[in-house]
Parts: C-alpha cells; sequence; structure tokens
C-alpha cells in the first residue's frame, strides 16, 4: 500500500511538472566572451577613419558641417577624455564583447542580458523582462536604454536615451535622438550584429551596419580599466575645431585613394550602386598604397592572459589609436 | 490501482501533447522555406566603401588576413594582363560577387533549385537543395553551391501555427581562383565558401538581406575570413543594369 501510494506521488509529480512547464521560446546561447571579426572597415575597427571620411554614411547637410568643423583635440578636452562612445561603437569600435545574463533567482528567468564595457564604452543593459523604455524626458545614458526580445533564435533589441556623441570616430555627428535596432544572429561560432542606426537630427535614412564575432577561449573583463582624467595640453575653456572651409583634412582620402572629395563627404546616396557612375570619371587610381594598406601579421604570439576585450588583428598597420 | 492508471494515462496525454507531429512527407525546398529570398535586392555599401565602391589601389589590403604567399600575388596583380587574358572576371566570382555594388535577383529555378543573378558582372549562381554530391566538373567563378535551410526550432509549447522562421546555408567549393577584392587579393581554387542568408524585417518595415560569408583557404588566407553584406529588398526591377566584368573598375 505504502509503494503504491509513493509510486502515485511520483506519478503526480511528474505530471505536475509537465503541466505547470510554460511555453519555452526558442532562443539561443549569447553569453560568453566573443572575439571582434575586423576583416571590414578594418581601418575604423582598428586604429580609428581617417579624419574626413565619411563615405557610406547617410548624412544631412548639417551633420556634415558639423562632422568638418570637429578636431580630433576634443577629445583631450578634460570634459570629453572619459566621455565614451554611444552603444554603436560595439559595431564600429575594434574590441570583442562579453555577453552575460542577469537572472531572477526566484524564477531563473533572465532579466537582462549585459554587454560588458570597454574603456572608451558603456556597459549595456539589454532588459528582456518587458518593461518599457523610460519617458522621452529620462536622462540620457552613455550606455543608452535597451529592451531586447526573441524572434525565434535571434536577439531583436532596441536602443533609446543613448547622449549624442560620434557616429563613427571621426566627429560624424549623432544626436541624442538616435535609436539603434539591432540583431543578434548566430550560426554555429559566428555571432553577427547587424545594427540599424537612425538619427532624426543627423541621417537622412538609417545606416545598416554589422559586424560578426567569434568565441574567444580568453576570458574577457566584463568592466574596462577605469578611466583617468587628465591635462593633455588643452587650455580650459578653448575647444579644438575647424572653422567652416578649414578642415585641413578634408583631401586626405583624395590624396592617398584617389576618391573624389564629394564622396568622401558621404550621403545616402553614396550608399547605392548608382554612385558609381558619378564617381567613374572622377576616380583616379593612385599607382600604389601608401597609407594603412596592411600587410600579414607575424606568426601569431603565445597566448596571452586574459585582457579586458580581445580582438583579433587586423593589421599591424593600421593608424594609431586615439 | 485505477489512480495510478489515470495518472499514466494522463501523463501519456500531456507528453504527446508536448511532442511534434508525426512527420509527414518530405516537403520540396521550395515550399519548406521559412524565409521568402526571391526578388531584387540592392546592395547597401556602408562598409568597406573604398574597396567596394572604387577599384582599390594596388597594395592596399586593409584586414585582410593574407598569407606572404597572397601579398606575393597581390603584389603582382595586373588588370591589364587580366584583361588581355580574358580574366576580367576574376573580382566577381563567388567569394566577391556579394559585395559588388549593385542588385541581385533571386529567383527558383525549379523546386531543389534556388537562383541567385548579380548585375554586377553579370553571374549566376545556382544554390542545389538536392543535395546530391558536387560535380567536379570544371571549376568555375560561381563554383558548385549546395544549399540547405537552417530551420529554427520554434521553441517546446510552439503551437503548430507558430511563425516558420530559418535562415539559408550555402557551401560553395569547385571554384576557379579569383579575388577577393578588386585589387587582386587572391583566393586559390581550393577556397570554400560558407554563406549564411537571414532575412530582417525591421521596426520601419524595411527587408533586408544580410549575407555572412566565410571564405576558407589554407593557401591564401591565414585564417577564415568573415564579412557580411547587407541588401535591401526592392519592390521591382528599378536599377536592374547587368554590366559586363572589368579588371579595373
Amino acid at each position: 500500500m505504502f509503494e503504491h501510494l509513493v509510486m502515485v506521488k511520483r506519478i503526480a509529480c511528474v505530471v505536475l511538472v509537465l503541466a505547470s512547464a510554460s511555453p519555452v521560446l526558442a532562443q539561443t546561447e549569447l553569453a560568453g566572451s566573443w572575439a571582434a571579426r575586423n576583416h571590414e572597415d578594418g581601418l575604423e575597427r582598428g586604429g580609428g577613419p581617417y579624419a574626413v571620411d565619411y563615405t557610406g554614411l547617410p548624412l544631412n547637410d548639417e551633420a556634415r558641417a558639423r562632422a568638418l568643423s570637429y578636431s580630433a583635440d576634443q577629445l583631450g578636452m578634460i570634459e570629453h577624455q572619459c566621455g565614451q562612445w554611444p552603444p554603436f561603437y560595439l559595431v564600429k569600435g575594434p574590441f570583442g564583447m562579453k555577453i552575460w545574463n542577469e537572472i531572477d533567482p526566484v524564477t531563473g528567468n533572465t532579466i537582462a542580458l549585459k554587454i560588458g564595457a570597454w574603456e572608451d564604452k558603456a556597459l549595456q543593459t539589454i532588459w528582456m523582462d518587458g518593461r518599457p523604455h523610460p519617458s522621452k524626458n529620462a536622462p540620457h545614458e552613455r550606455g543608452g536604454f535597451t529592451t531586447g526580445e526573441w524572434q525565434g533564435t535571434t536577439l531583436v533589441t532596441y536602443t533609446t536615451h543613448i547622449k549624442a556623441g560620434a557616429l563613427r570616430r571621426n566627429g560624424a555627428p549623432n544626436s541624442d535622438e538616435a535609436t539603434i535596432e539591432a540583431h543578434f544572429i548566430r550560426h554555429g561560432d559566428i555571432l553577427t550584429v547587424l545594427e540599424f542606426i537612425s538619427d532624426p537630427i543627423y541621417l537622412t535614412e538609417p545606416e545598416i551596419i554589422s559586424k560578426s564575432f567569434q568565441p574567444d577561449p580568453n576570458p574577457m573583463s566584463p568592466v574596462g580599466p577605469p578611466c583617468v582624467a587628465g591635462y593633455e595640453g588643452i587650455p580650459e575653456g578653448k575647444v579644438p575645431h575647424y572653422l567652416p572651409g578649414t578642415n585641413p583634412s578634408i583631401d586626405e582620402l583624395t590624396k592617398f585613394y584617389g576618391i573624389p572629395r564629394e564622396a568622401t563627404l558621404g550621403g545616402a546616396e553614396t550608399m547605392y550602386p548608382e554612385y558609381r557612375k558619378k564617381l567613374k570619371d572622377k576616380f583616379v587610381r593612385p599607382e600604389k598604397c601608401t597609407q594603412n594598406c596592411g600587410a600579414p601579421a607575424p606568426p601569431p604570439p603565445p597566448p596571452a592572459p586574459p585582457s579586458p576585450a580581445t580582438t583579433a588583428p587586423a593589421s599591424p598597420s593600421q593608424a594609431p589609436a586615439r | 490501482m485505477r489512480r495510478t492508471l489515470l495518472f499514466v494515462i494522463a501523463l501519456g496525454a500531456l507528453v504527446r501533447a508536448q511532442a511534434p507531429p508525426p512527420p509527414g512527407p518530405p516537403q520540396a525546398p521550395k515550399a519548406a522555406a521559412p524565409i521568402d529570398l526571391t526578388g531584387y535586392w540592392v546592395s547597401i555599401v556602408s562598409e568597406d566603401w573604398r574597396y567596394r565602391m572604387v577599384t582599390p589601389t594596388k597594395g592596399d589590403y586593409q584586414a585582410v588576413p593574407m598569407t606572404p604567399e597572397a601579398v606575393k600575388i597581390a603584389d603582382a596583380w595586373n588588370p591589364d594582363a587580366d584583361t588581355a587574358a580574358g580574366n576580367q572576371c576574376k573580382s566577381y566570382g563567388a567569394p566577391a560577387i556579394m559585395r559588388a555594388p549593385g542588385r541581385v535577383h533571386i529567383t527558383w529555378d525549379d523546386d531543389k533549385t534556388l537562383k541567385l543573378e548579380a548585375d554586377a558582372g553579370t553571374q549566376t549562381r545556382l544554390f542545389r537543395f538536392d543535395g546530391a554530391p558536387v560535380s567536379k566538373g570544371e571549376p568555375s567563378w560561381q563554383g558548385s553551391s549546395i544549399a540547405q535551410w537552417e530551420m529554427q526550432n520554434a521553441g517546446r509549447g510552439a503551437g503548430p501555427n507558430a511563425p516558420r522562421r530559418g535562415s539559408l546555408k550555402v557551401v560553395t567549393t569547385n571554384l576557379k581562383s579569383g579575388y577577393l577584392r578588386k585589387n587582386g587579393v587572391p583566393y586559390s581554387e581550393n577556397a570554400t565558401l560558407t554563406e549564411y542568408f537571414d532575412v530582417v524585417r525591421t521596426r520601419s518595415n524595411d527587408v533586408v538581406l544580410m549575407v555572412t560569408a566565410v571564405v576558407d583557404d589554407a593557401k591564401y588566407l591565414r585564417q577564415p575570413f568573415i564579412v557580411t553584406s547587407q541588401f535591401k529588398k526592392q519592390a521591382d526591377a528599378k536599377g536592374w543594369e547587368p554590366t559586363l566584368c572589368s579588371s579595373t573598375w
């Protein structure tokens, strides 16, 4: 009789578990350390882009004017040294990423996914618990405010409340009204982040950009090294800039790569195939590459100790980081 | 005993309810497609602009993990010689064609073959789903491609009407050696190209195709070369303009 009761209870437990199991939507594991594969836009995702290279950016005239007034010396201002780049730097910057889940300790549900910080990029929290975005008057943070949902095995996120900053690390601007829709798509050991960056102030249409990652056997730190601001030679009250028509770098891409000036200044038109017709008669291919040409890397060094965030070197001859 | 029996019956019913439906006859790849790739797509050149929109300068190999042997080949790039030898299409092979600014037109050639035409260089790729072994005929610019749908599991508890999701995986071999970039960055005849085609609908209802391409080539690449190319769906053939291959532009 006793054995009979035990059996009944066991079966009842199984039934209860099965009956109470909530539907589990298809998802994929994103947690872990991911190394960047910077095989495209190698310069931008390496040392940094040329000072006036807005190619492929759907900038409007106002954005272009503002970009041309930008001097990289602004990064030396004490107010800007720890400013950090906007969240899309995840895709446009050089580094890998570390992702982890924040778990509700009782239910085991994922409350949020976190993408770790770098020295010049803030921690990003992707809220997965269905909370709404805050009021448009809420404070804007370096990491923005991001919500996410699973669409099958793709994580789709939406980021608002970012701070005004740079769409590209050469001063092509983004406003604080910019938003980011990102799709995290995984195929085996390749994780690709596809972003749609919209900005009603500075872009005439969304910028579409992507970057792939692969698992990194070296665990990354979830936080970047601390940024300590200090005097870098920019006097207090001075804002380095260029007045209209005085940016000294405006013809760099023309000089080094034969790209006509109007193309270097970007605009949505430059993203589409038809633009090649406009380029064809103006483009003069230089005889040989002389700047940032890339080269095969030497044999890989022995494994390094764990670092904050690692990346596969795209080229050893990129411009120095700034 | 009767209660035990009842529990067992209930358990069985629940397990059946959670189990996938019994498999029916296999669908043809066209009918089984989890995503619609057909139509006209225009490339968005927001990345690698100076390697795609214009012919890169000789010696400009930024970001490609080339072997020293590959550098030697690329350093000897001579577009005029390529033209003279009838090799104008070297930069229009499968590992490079999706990077070429232009439009692609995707249609079903038959129930088991997807056809991708590119107006850049007037190239045609055939993605065969039939699983037949790749015929080792003459290597070609577009090689031989085996395709398969990568279906996403809808998840436990998903009903029969749950949306089908997935992507297309294409593996291409039997390639004629060509250029990853127009300025002579080479891939060899032993290269393998693995591609994943994903379709995304954005919040603003744009439909975007992302092609993630992985080129494995031990001869000329130190590590797999991974790039992603994006295309926007068009309502019609606007802008479709087949061109000839060119070594210089």
